[in-house]
């Protein structure tokens, strides 16, 4: 017994050191994004605090990019304006009314907009996270689409009361449902933690006919974002004979080192959707 | 200042550094990610007891890691360096009670190359370590090594840049007076 005692003695920086690397181990191995910790809520308050004092200095600097960024969304928007459009006179000509709308006038919204401000941002590190100034108390909930003007930016993983933690689409363990605009093949968005200039695209067959430059959009069958929202264009294909699929380099839209407002979409509804999905998995099995 | 509240003060302003600059900066390469913060470790005085130092590292470490969300991954590689720097130390001083004269590792206090080779093998470990725990789950040996070699020059750069900006006197202390 007194050897013990005097082991750990003769040996208590060595083994406080061990205790210590095994909290660090320990935490970092058993955490994902899945857990929301306290870690992750109090964290997200203060550090967002923080991170707003500062971006009030750093904004300025982007002001021209994200100016330029907003008026091109906005030309956009409003070439979609009704008031554009030259009506048929209709009662000398026959006309079909081909809009798929629902005429009875109780139209069903799916998909919610909210602005919000990006007041953090990492793009060096493997898994990167955005924090957005606008929480729980602002309608941000957790599993929420976030876009900028230029493109997908990630999902939404954890909010507290007035801020978020965004998972960028620069995060090992972000995926999103894509296809390709021209032919309409379904693929998937990830990023293997190397390079952040490129995403990559995997699980397209080699039976596709692909270009350079082709656009990669958000695919219908994501319940986090709307369908056809732009998410990047093809940079290089990677040729792997070992496989049937391809990888593809692809150039995000989103300027990821320069994000200053983005666009937080909500799914009205998903929760309907996962219901039914899930009812219908239990019978299968 | 006294030393606490001179450390104090370094501690806010690495992580700051750090978190608001460092890691926002547009990668140069894919092999390249800016870190400086450890630096703080390094300058920690001489007469630091084991034990605080070990755990100084580890609670920097954390305060990082807090910022960029990745819980354990840098406090690990910090509390590796703060133990192992008194080795490192007891095996470079050349002057004999070089740490009792001075207050923290310098240029002026250990000399030229020795604290040199200090800063270099403690960059390398620092940055090994750090990116052999991200490299675990995925990645290929090759990056491995390029990411490592990548990040240590451009620590090292920072850390001369560093030295150089914000020269520390260091007034040899006797026990005469």
């Amino acid at each position: 017994m007194r050897n013990i005692f005097l082991f750990i003695r003769r040996y208590f920086n060595f083994l406080f050191f061990l205790l210590v690397q095994g909290i660090a181990l320990y935490s970092l191995f058993t955490y994902n994004k899945f857990q929301e910790a306290a870690f992750m809520g109090v964290a997200t308050e203060t550090t967002g605090w923080f991170y707003k004092k500062y971006d009030g200095v750093e904004s300025y600097f982007n002001l021209k990019e994200s100016n330029a960024e907003l008026a091109k969304q906005n030309e956009i928007l409003l070439n979609q304006q009704g008031s554009n459009f030259y009506k048929a006179d209709s009662s000398s000509k026959k006309v079909i009314d081909t809009v798929s709308k629902d005429s009875t006038g109780t139209q069903t919204r799916e998909y919610l907009w909210r602005e919000a401000k990006v007041v953090g941002n990492t793009v060096g590190l493997q898994n990167n996270y955005i924090t957005i100034q606008r929480g729980e108390k602002q309608g941000v909930k957790k599993d929420m689409g976030v876009v900028s003007p230029s493109g997908v930016v990630g999902v939404v993983i954890s909010a507290s009361d007035n801020y978020a933690v965004v998972m960028s689409l620069l995060h090992r363990q972000s995926r999103v449902s894509a296809k390709i605009k021209k032919s309409g093949d379904l693929g998937i968005v990830q990023w293997d933690g190397e390079n952040p200039m490129y995403v990559n695209m995997i699980n397209v067959p080699k039976s596709v006919k692909l270009v350079k430059g082709d656009t990669i959009v958000t695919s219908q069958y994501s319940y986090l974002f709307p369908a056809n929202l732009m998410i990047g264009t093809v940079d290089q294909i990677v040729e792997d004979n070992s496989s049937n699929f391809y990888v593809m380099k692809v150039k995000p839209a989103a300027d990821f080192f320069k994000l200053e407002y983005v666009s937080v979409v909500e799914n009205l509804q998903k929760e309907e959707r996962k219901k039914l999905e899930e009812a219908a998995k239990k019978i299968q099995q | 200042m006294s030393d606490l509240v001179k450390n104090t003060v370094r501690f806010l302003l690495f992580i700051l550094v750090q978190v608001l600059v460092l890691v926002k900066v547009k990668p140069l390469h894919q092999f390249v990610v800016p870190y400086l913060y450890f630096l703080y470790i390094l300058w920690l005085p001489f007469n630091t007891p084991r034990l605080a130092l070990t755990f100084i590292g580890f609670l920097f470490g954390f305060s990082l890691d807090y910022f960029v969300k990745t819980p354990g991954l840098h406090a690990a590689a910090c509390a590796l360096i703060a133990y192992v720097r008194p080795f490192l130390v007891s095996i470079l001083i050349s002057q004999e009670g070089a740490d009792q004269n001075y207050k923290s590792p310098s240029v002026t206090s250990m000399g030229w190359a020795p604290y040199a080779t200090y800063v270099v093998v403690l960059t390398l470990l620092h940055n090994t370590y750090l990116v052999f725990l991200e490299w675990m789950e995925m990645g290929s040996f090759l990056f491995f090594l390029g990411k490592v070699l990548g990040t240590t020059g451009v620590s090292l750069l920072l850390i001369l840049l560093t030295e150089l900006l914000f020269y520390r006197k260091q007034s040899f202390k006797t026990n005469t007076a």
